[in-house]
């Protein structure tokens, strides 16, 4: 079973998950340190993931390019900021050409992974990411963020909405 | 790490200036429209100074800003960028929980194959 809780702060713009994983620590860090793993759930069915380069060391990097339905690619890249197996990942995650370069004019997002002992003998993972700015997390959405863009909208028109109500 | 500490120092504010009923109201209140803080302070059983303070808070969390005008003290929700921000936040989550339920999915194959 897995438990999320997620914690949209727009303020921070930050956005946190805590998901309980039924396996041990060990068995939640080869999610992220096993690339074939990594390919499994990276990338959703209809833009599957293929990992070129994999190195989790500070400084490292993980190139990755993920194929569309018409065989479109689209690549990735992590620079590992600082890694604490089995237990932490600190990656800054960006976008790449055609070729695997990095993309430098477009946004990157700090992501940090945090994998703890759970109850029963599952793990805790913990997801934060930081955005830079409102102006960067328009440019990834318009960019279509992979399966993003079908993301219900208008939350917080509900709220209001809500209040308008009481 | 001083800014890491600024968004997370910013981000407990929010949560701090939304945790009181009070605020939260004037926070909907102001969205809708510019409120006086005078006019603000007649919706509430309490002190002109209290509401007051109350506004300084969500001020200081970035969620309503303050205008001065003549006399008036005109408090109006920020909402564009409260809005713009949490409807982003949506669809990047979108991505995560994806990520997320394909880890489950994978987890859940490897326990039965092993159980079998």
């Amino acid at each position: 079973m897995t438990v999320t809780s997620v914690r949209k702060d727009p303020e921070a713009l930050t956005m946190t998950f805590t998901v309980e994983l039924d396996a041990t620590v060990e068995r939640a860090w080869q999610l992220w340190a096993d690339p074939r793993q990594l390919e499994r759930w990276w990338g959703p069915p209809t833009y599957p993931a293929t990992v070129v380069d994999h190195e989790l060391a500070p400084g490292g990097r993980v190139t990755y390019f993920m194929t569309g339905p018409e065989g479109d690619k689209h690549g990735g890249w992590w620079e590992v900021l600082a890694v604490e197996p089995p237990n932490r990942l600190e990656l800054k995650d960006g976008f790449a050409d055609e070729t695997g370069a990095p993309n430098d004019s477009m946004p990157t997002t700090v992501t940090v992974v945090t994998l703890a002992e759970g109850e029963a003998g599952g793990t805790t993972m913990t997801l934060e990411s930081r955005f830079p700015s409102v102006e960067a997390m328009e440019q990834m959405v318009s960019m279509g963020v992979e399966e993003g863009m079908g993301a219900a909208l208008g939350q917080i028109d509900g709220i209001l909405a809500e209040a308008r109500v009481d | 790490m001083v800014v890491d500490t600024l968004a997370e120092e910013r981000a407990d504010k929010v949560f701090h200036a939304l945790a009181d009923a009070t605020r939260r109201d004037i926070v909907l209140r102001t969205l809708e429209g510019e409120h006086n803080i005078s006019a603000l302070a007649r919706s509430y059983a309490m002190s002109f100074a209290a509401v007051q303070k109350h506004v300084a808070v969500l001020e200081l969390a970035g969620l309503v800003t303050k205008q001065r005008r003549g006399r008036e003290q005109l408090v109006r929700g920020n909402v564009d960028t409260i809005r713009k921000a949490y409807r982003l936040l949506e669809q990047l989550e979108a991505v995560w929980l994806g990520r997320i339920d394909r880890i489950g999915e994978m987890l859940a194959e490897e326990r039965n194959g092993g159980d079998r």
